[in-house]
């Protein structure tokens, strides 16, 4: 019964949608600010529908309902409360269902929060938000029902797969989610932008909230799923260009340059008619991940349950966006009025360098991906295209990309000083200089790693002397250097943190692909290895049950310097529904590096008695690797604080009194 | 100019759309790769055997059906398509080699003797040399190789039981 009312939910939530497109559109053309209401009321409405759906849902994987396909095919009864949750989003019909929610709850804030958004433009993006929520919402209905009933009921579910039961993958969609579609606002605000044909400071200024509160989901979101192909996988490596992470990456990308242009159209009135763009092309890059991923057109290790009916629905959707999105654009944006000019040395040109380098890196990811699909429909034959392409295409875009990220923000508006700035920036070139040399002379591994490093040290020196600058630190009494500190508007303190970090991932990144040491061996009972000044015994493989698995767990004692340090437990799991074995690193962190050890298969000796029994072992040891998921912690914090920025809570000044706003809200 | 300009996104989007189309039309299966080895003599191969034997050569191809099969210790999908590998050699209709591919040699021993060894030689490619030169991008890779020296069919990844099928008719067709 509770099935059928989610189902019912859902379709009253389509129309919902269907009303919320429509009425304010006509509302903000005639004015009518009735109508505007009425549009706040159907989002808020399709909001509380889609999350009636939802919690039905959640409650027929909680309760174990196997006449429901979707819980039949993905959960069991004896899989843990976390992961029955989980399992809802870990399917492809579940996991739209999150996807339209947290959409509809994007357009509902809108509609909720949004009091000192202008009533027209409100009404627009409502609208346009309307459009993409009953696309997608058609969508769910017609092709990929979450609460279609099977019949017999099975008397247990399929399960869902082992690897995926796990705590950082429980939670890396629903932030993906929120980031992919966090960005479906930016791309109202764009249409409806245009619609109204007015770009402005007070524009950029609502809008960047929205892109922000994004932008920290996906990048929490992509973290998550790069430390748990980190720690699961157990190949060692965080990051593998696949197109599905690559398909995450790119609205990424395009989404950091969007929140970096927003910031000139903000404070100096230009670049409106590309801000306009990148908002449009980022959500779009977003919806074509999701046709990436669940159409099938390309392999990769994500890929759901492919069906092209699906891949044809969403690339209509697709098609519709983009059309309609970039049609738009096309007529509308000659007219948009550009703004304050500048110099090519200034705080604009550092952010144009900013996003044209973004906007390369994230063509050549787009090429990288999408170049086998293509040669393959031009008939040229049938290629993968590897780690060493965005090796020597994306790194190489990195490097400017990070020198000129020290310099830029010391730079003026409008009229930067470069020889000024440059030095102003001696202290941090003296420090840069010297970790340069201090890496040469340490370095054991490849050249790379003084590149990076060098790079990574003078971006967080960067960063810091512009804060210090700011504050006058050095000048004058430090309590009147804290007290500037103090004062400092809120997104300034954010823009440090966040630099700073990617400096830290910089590092991170930098040590753990120079200076990774491997180790696979066979250990036997009582066996001693070395790696990296770590001597690691194996002490005993033990069976050890689990909730729904049977471990095979191996105690590892690890000294160094002949003092016992740690004991760590990496683990085999075999699962029984659905049978599949997965492997448990276990890591120990200093936080300066990590070791990481990965249980292997039983070994038998040879017939003949050569070899000998033991249990294939792989120990790695990944210095610095700890700063990639430090720093993007780091980094969404920055955007946190920016968050809370003052100019964000108390809305744009505005010249003309403000419009009463009709109470019936 | 910026007239014309603003149009890029948009036509750029259009020639996407038009390949992604195509790519959801059709027979299109991403996973299936079509060797350009197929039809074509085998490469060179020159290997050490895995026991101390014979080496591993293309003369060993000559004038029968013969099977290259690249296996590692380390792949488990090489463990599923096991039994049927063990199946083939069974037949005896055609000769199975093994290519040892970035593996272990004492990995690889103790691995055929716990599962059985339905080689009848095995070539140690222990830098994957062989394996650039056969255009192996995966472990496991099953080569068919007429009497004549020539691949005629390749199979990517574990094989199935359709591939047992098509192998086993294709080995009837070749050996007459």
């Amino acid at each position: 019964m509770i099935v059928e009312a989610g189902h019912f939910a859902l379709i009253l939530a389509f129309v919902f949608a269907s009303i919320q497109i429509m009425v304010p559109l006509i509302g903000a053309r005639r004015n009518d600010s009735v109508l505007m209401d009425a549009g706040r009321m159907a989002a808020i409405g399709q909001f509380a529908f889609i999350l009636a759906a939802f919690l039905s849902l959640m409650h027929a994987f909680i309760v174990s309902d196997f006449s429901v396909s979707a819980v039949a095919a993905n959960s069991h009864s004896a899989k843990p409360l976390l992961y029955k949750i989980s399992g809802v989003w870990g399917n492809h019909e579940g996991s739209m269902v999150l996807w339209v929610l947290i959409l509809a709850l994007f357009g509902g804030a809108v509609a909720g929060l949004g009091n000192n958004l202008p009533p027209t433009l409100r009404a627009r993006v409502l609208s346009v938000q309307g459009m993409i929520g009953a696309g997608f919402l058609a969508f769910i209905l017609l092709t990929s029902n979450p609460f279609f009933r099977v019949h017999p009921a099975p008397a247990d579910g399929s399960g869902l797969n082992p690897i995926l039961q796990d705590p950082g993958l429980a939670f890396h969609p629903p932030f993906l989610y929120l980031g992919y579609v966090g960005f479906s606002i930016a791309f109202s605000f764009a249409i409806a932008a245009l619609i109204e044909g007015r770009v402005d400071a007070a524009w950029a200024r609502w809008v960047r909230p929205w892109t922000l509160a994004a932008w920290c989901a996906l990048t929490l979101g992509i973290a998550l799923g790069s430390w748990w192909a980190y720690y699961e996988l157990g190949w060692g490596g965080f990051w593998f260009w696949d197109p599905v992470e690559n398909a995450s990456f790119m609205p990424w990308l395009a989404g950091t340059a969007l929140l970096h242009s927003a910031i000139v159209v903000e404070k100096r009135g230009a670049l409106k008619s590309w801000t306009i763009l990148l908002a449009i092309l980022t959500f779009l890059l977003s919806l074509m991940g999701t046709f990436l991923v669940r159409s099938g057109v390309l392999t990769s290790v994500h890929a759901f349950a492919n069906d092209p009916e699906r891949g044809l629905f969403i690339l209509g959707l697709l098609l519709i966006a983009t059309v309609g999105g970039l049609g738009l654009y096309a007529i509308r944006a000659p007219a948009l009025k550009t703004g304050g000019l500048f110099a090519p040395i200034s705080r604009e040109g550092a952010l144009v360098l900013n996003n044209l380098l973004l906007g390369t890196a994230c063509a050549t990811v787009l090429i990288g991906t999408l170049y086998p699909l293509v040669l393959d429909a031009l008939g040229g034959g049938k290629v993968s295209v590897g780690v060493p392409y965005f090796t020597l295409t994306f790194v190489p875009l990195m490097v400017p990309l990070l020198i000129a990220l020290g310099i830029g923000p010391l730079l003026a508006w409008k009229r930067g000083d470069l020889p000024g700035v440059l030095s102003r920036l001696r202290a941090a070139a003296i420090v840069t200089g010297i970790a340069c040399l201090a890496t040469i002379l340490l370095n054991d591994g490849p050249a790379f790693a003084v590149l990076g490093v060098t790079l990574a040290v003078w971006l967080i020196m960067g960063a810091l002397t512009e804060l210090a600058e700011r504050v006058r630190l050095f000048r004058g009494p430090l309590s009147a250097s804290l007290s500037r500190l103090a004062h400092l508007p809120r997104a300034a303190i954010a823009m440090t943190i966040a630099h700073t970090a990617m400096g830290i991932v910089v590092l991170g990144i930098t040590g753990s692909a120079a200076w990774q040491t491997e180790r696979i061996l066979i250990m036997s009972q009582g066996d001693t290895t070395e790696v990296a000044g770590y001597a690691l015994t194996l002490e005993k493989v033990a069976r050890v049950p689990g909730p729904n698995y049977t471990a095979e767990r191996a105690t590892l004692r690890v000294a160094a310097g002949g003092r016992p340090i740690a004991t760590l437990y990496p683990e085999k799991r075999r699962f029984t529904n659905p049978p599949q074995v997965t492997t448990e690193a276990a890591i120990r962190t200093t936080l300066l590096a990590d070791l990481y050890a990965v249980l292997g298969d039983r070994q038998e000796p040879a017939a003949g008695g050569q070899g000998k029994m033991g249990w294939a072992v792989r120990i790695y040891h990944n210095p610095l690797v700890p700063w990639i998921w430090i720093g993007a912690v780091i980094m969404v914090l920055g955007g946190l604080v920016s968050l809370t920025d003052r100019r964000h809570r108390v809305g744009a000044p505005s010249r003309a009194p403000v419009p009463r706003r009709p109470r019936t809200a | 100019m910026i007239r014309v300009v603003t149009y890029l996104p948009l036509a750029v989007a259009a020639i996407l759309a038009v390949v992604f189309f195509w790519a959801l039309s059709g027979e299109r299966d991403p996973s299936r790769i079509p060797s350009p080895f197929i039809d074509k003599p085998a490469p060179v191969l020159d290997l050490a055997a895995l026991d101390g034997g014979p080496r591993l050569t293309r003369a060993g191809f000559a004038g029968r059906v013969s099977i290259l099969n690249v296996f590692a210790s380390w792949c488990l999908p090489c463990l599923v398509e096991h039994p049927y590998l063990m199946a083939l050699a069974k037949d005896g209709k055609a000769q199975i080699f093994g290519l040892n591919y970035k593996d272990k040699p004492d990995d690889a021993k103790a691995w055929l003797a716990k599962h059985g060894n339905p080689y009848a030689r095995i070539g140690v490619d222990r830098q994957g040399r062989a394996g650039i030169e056969w255009g192996v991008y995966g472990v496991p890779e099953t080569f068919l190789i007429g009497p004549d020296g020539r691949i005629r069919y390749k199979v990517v990844g574990p094989i199935t039981n359709d591939h047992l099928k098509e192998l086993r008719r294709m080995i009837a067709d070749l050996a007459k």
